[in-house]
C-alpha cells in the first residue's frame, strides 16, 4: 500500500467510525449488527451458510471476488479425467437467495482500529466482527527461478483461482510424451492440504498408467515423510510398479532451484533433473490481506485463540482456514468448514456479550483417491488446548493397511465415501 | 498429522476410553453435531452412499456408537470418528439426531 492510498483509507476510515455518515461510497447504514466474511472459499462460505441459518439476528456479507468457486478437492480428478472443471464449480448464488450479500470484489485493505475494510473497487465497509478466511498466498521467489512467469510453464495448480492452472497442468499432461518424465516438487510443512501432492502423484499415475504406460514420475520432495504415507505407498508398489520415483529430502530430493527455460529442478546438492512437465508446488503462507493487516507472525501465519479464532494480533477479527496456525489441524476444506462455526458462534456471542461456546470439536477427513474405486482417509478430531490445538488422544488415524487382494470392499466403499463427502461437503459450504 | 505406526499403535493400545480433555466441559450441541454434515448431509439426512442417521432412536444410537468404538460393527471410518467423542457428547449427539427427521 502506497503512503498516499493509506492516508486516503484512514481518513474515510474515520470518517466513518464518526457514526452514521452517510456518503455514497458508503455501503446504507445498518441496524442489525454486522458480520462481514472476507474470502468464499471453503471457510467463508461455510461460515457465511452457517451465519444466515443460525443467527437471523445479525447481517452477513461476504465479500469474494470471483462468481464462480473452483474446488481444490478433486482437482487431482480433473487431472486423471475422472471429473470435469464444470464438476467441481460452485456459485453462490444459493448463499445470495439465503440473504447473504455478496459483494463481488477484492478487499485491499482492513483496518482494525476503526473496523474498516478497503474494497479495490473504491468503497469502504465497515464491521462489527470480522471472519476472514483468504486461504493462502503463494510465497513467489521463496524457490529460486519460481515467479509468476515460471508458473505458466511449471504450474502450480494449488490455487485454483478460476482453474486455469489445473487445466494448463492437465494439458500438459496430455501433451507429455509416452515415455516422458512428469517431475513435482513438494514443499516442507505447513502447507495446505498435507495429503494433496500424494493423491496428485497417484491420479496422475492412474491417467499415465491408462495412456502412457513407459512415463515416469519423479517426486522430489523437501520432506522425508508424509501424511498417509504407508498407504500411499502400498498402493503405488502394488498398482503402479516401477513408475513412481519419490526422493525424500535425505536423498537429495529438495528442489531448491527451478529452470522452466531449461526444463530443470535442481535439488539441494546441485543435482538437475530434465523433466517434461513438471509441476511445483511452492512454498506458502496466509493470504496477502491477512499479512499485510499484519495478523500473521514471523512463520507467515496468523496466530489465533483456539477457541474463538480470534486473531492474537487484532480483535474483533477472527482468522480461520488455511490461514491460521492450526497446527497440529490440517489445512484441509474440511477443517476450514467445522471451524468456521465454532469462529461464527464465537463472534456473535461476543457481539451480545455472551460466552463463546465451550468445548467445541473440530473434525476433519481427508479422503484420497489412489485408483479408480481406491479410496484411503485420514480421520483427526481436535480441540482448544491451553494454547493451540490439540488431537484427541486414542482417536481418528488411517485406513486399515493391506494387500489390495484382502482390503478391496475397503477401498471400494472409501471411494464412494469420498464421493459422498464431496457432495455434502459442499452443499455444507454453497448450498 | 501423525505417522501411521503412532496411529496403529494408539488404535491397538485403548477401544473406549473418554478422552480426559474433554470431560471437563459440557458439550455444546448442535455445533458438535455440525461435524457430521460434512459427511452425512444435512441433518443427517444421508448423502449419496454414506447412510442417513437422522430420526435414529436415543437408544439405537447409543449402542451403534459402542459398537463402532469398540470395532464390533463394520465399519470404514465411523470407529476412528466414534472413538473421539466422549459419553456425554455421544449422549448429546443421540438427542440431536433422534430428534431430526
Ligand atoms: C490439490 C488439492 C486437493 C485438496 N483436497 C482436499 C480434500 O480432499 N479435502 C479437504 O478437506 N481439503 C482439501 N484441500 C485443501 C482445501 O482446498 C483448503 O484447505 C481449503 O480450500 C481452505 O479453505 P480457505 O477458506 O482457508 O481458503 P480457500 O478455500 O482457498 O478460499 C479463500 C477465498 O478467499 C478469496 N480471497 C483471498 N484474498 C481475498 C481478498 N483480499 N478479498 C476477497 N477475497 C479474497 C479467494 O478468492 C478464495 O475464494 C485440497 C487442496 C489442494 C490444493
Ligand atoms: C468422513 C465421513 C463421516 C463423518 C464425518 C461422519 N460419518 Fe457417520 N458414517 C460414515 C460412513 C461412511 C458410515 C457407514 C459405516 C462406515 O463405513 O464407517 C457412517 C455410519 C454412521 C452411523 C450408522 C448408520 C447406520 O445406519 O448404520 C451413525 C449413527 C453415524 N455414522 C453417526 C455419525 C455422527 C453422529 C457423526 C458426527 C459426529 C458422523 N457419523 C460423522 C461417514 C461419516
Amino acid at each position: 500500500m502506497t503512503i498516499l492510498t493509506r492516508r486516503r483509507f484512514t481518513a474515510l476510515a474515520s470518517a466513518l467510525a464518526g457514526a452514521s455518515v452517510l456518503s455514497p461510497h458508503v455501503v446504507r447504514a445498518q441496524t442489525r449488527p454486522r458480520l462481514v466474511i472476507i474470502g468464499g472459499g471453503f471457510g467463508g462460505a461455510s461460515a457465511a451458510r452457517f451465519a444466515r441459518l443460525q443467527f437471523p439476528q445479525v447481517d452477513v456479507t461476504l465479500i469474494e471476488p470471483k462468481t464462480t468457486f473452483v474446488t481444490c478437492p478433486y482437482g487431482n480428478l480433473v487431472l486423471e479425467g475422472a471429473r470435469t472443471l464444470p464438476q467441481i464449480s460452485h456459485s453462490y448464488d444459493r448463499l445470495k437467495a439465503r440473504g447473504v450479500n455478496l459483494v463481488h470484489d477484492w478487499a485491499d485493505a482492513i483496518d482494525p482500529a476503526t473496523r474498516t475494510i478497503r474494497l479495490r473497487g473504491g468503497t469502504a465497509l465497515s464491521y462489527d466482527k470480522l471472519i476472514l478466511s483468504p486461504g493462502i498466498a503463494i510465497r513467489w521467489g521463496a524457490l529460486a527461478g519460481y515467479d509468476e512467469a515460471a508458473a505458466e510453464v511449471f504450474p502450480h495448480a494449488w490455487v485454483p483461482g478460476s482453474g486455469e492452472q489445473t487445466t494448463l497442468l492437465r494439458r500438459q499432461l496430455e501433451a507429455l510424451p509416452d515415455g516422458g518424465v512428469f517431475g513435482m516438487a513438494i514443499p516442507a510443512n505447513p502447507f495446505r492440504c498435507p495429503p494433496g501432492p500424494y493423491e496428485r502423484i497417484s491420479m496422475v499415475a492412474s491417467y499415465l498408467k491408462k495412456h502412457k504406460p513407459r512415463a515416469k514420475i519423479l517426486a522430489l520432495d523437501a520432506k522425508e515423510a508424509f501424511s498417509k504415507q504407508n498407504l500411499f505407498q502400498d498402493a503405488w508398489t502394488e498398482l503402479y510398479p516401477g513408475l513412481i520415483e519419490w526422493v525424500p529430502s535425505n536423498r537429495d530430493g529438495r528442489v531448491v532451484r527451478v529452470d522452466p527455460r531449461e526444463k530443470v529442478l535442481e535439488t539441494e546438492f546441485g543435482t538437475r533433473h530434465r523433466v517434461d512437465v513438471a509441476n511445483v508446488i511452492p512454498p506458502q503462507s496466509a493470504a496477502k490481506i491477512a499479512i499485510d493487516a499484519g495478523l500473521a507472525n514471523e512463520t507467515g501465519w496468523v496466530p489465533v485463540n483456539p477457541r474463538t479464532f480470534e486473531a492474537t494480533r487484532a480483535q474483533h477479527i477472527h482468522v480461520i482456514g488455511d490461514a491460521n496456525v492450526g497446527q497440529p489441524m490440517p489445512k484441509s476444506g474440511y477443517i476450514a468448514n467445522s471451524t468456521s462455526k465454532q469462529a461464527v458462534a464465537s463472534a456473535v456471542a461476543l457481539l451480545e456479550g455472551r460466552e463463546p461456546p465451550a468445548s467445541p470439536v473440530y473434525f476433519n477427513t481427508c479422503y484420497s483417491h489412489v485408483a479408480d474405486d481406491y479410496g484411503i482417509s485420514v480421520v483427526g478430531v481436535f480441540r482448544p488446548g491451553e494454547t493451540g490445538f490439540v488431537e484427541t488422544p486414542n482417536s481418528g488415524g488411517v485406513s486399515p493397511r493391506g494387500p489390495l487382494a484382502e482390503r478391496r470392499e475397503q477401498r471400494r466403499l472409501e471411494a464412494l465415501y469420498a464421493d459422498a463427502w464431496y457432495a455434502s461437503i459442499v452443499e455444507d459450504a454453497f448450498g | 498429522m501423525r505417522s501411521s505406526g503412532v496411529a496403529a499403535m494408539l488404535l491397538a493400545s485403548v477401544v473406549t476410553t473418554t478422552p480426559a480433555l474433554a470431560q471437563q466441559q459440557q458439550p455444546s450441541v448442535p455445533l458438535i453435531a455440525q461435524g457430521c454434515a460434512g459427511c452425512h448431509g444435512q441433518n443427517g439426512a444421508g448423502q449419496g452412499a454414506t447412510p442417513p442417521i437422522a430420526g435414529t432412536s436415543r437408544d439405537e444410537f447409543i449402542k451403534i456408537w459402542a459398537a463402532f468404538r469398540a470395532n464390533e460393527r463394520p465399519a470404514t471410518i465411523m470407529n476412528r470418528i466414534a472413538r473421539g467423542y466422549t459419553d456425554a457428547e455421544v449422549a448429546a449427539l443421540a438427542d440431536h439426531f433422534a430428534a431430526r427427521r
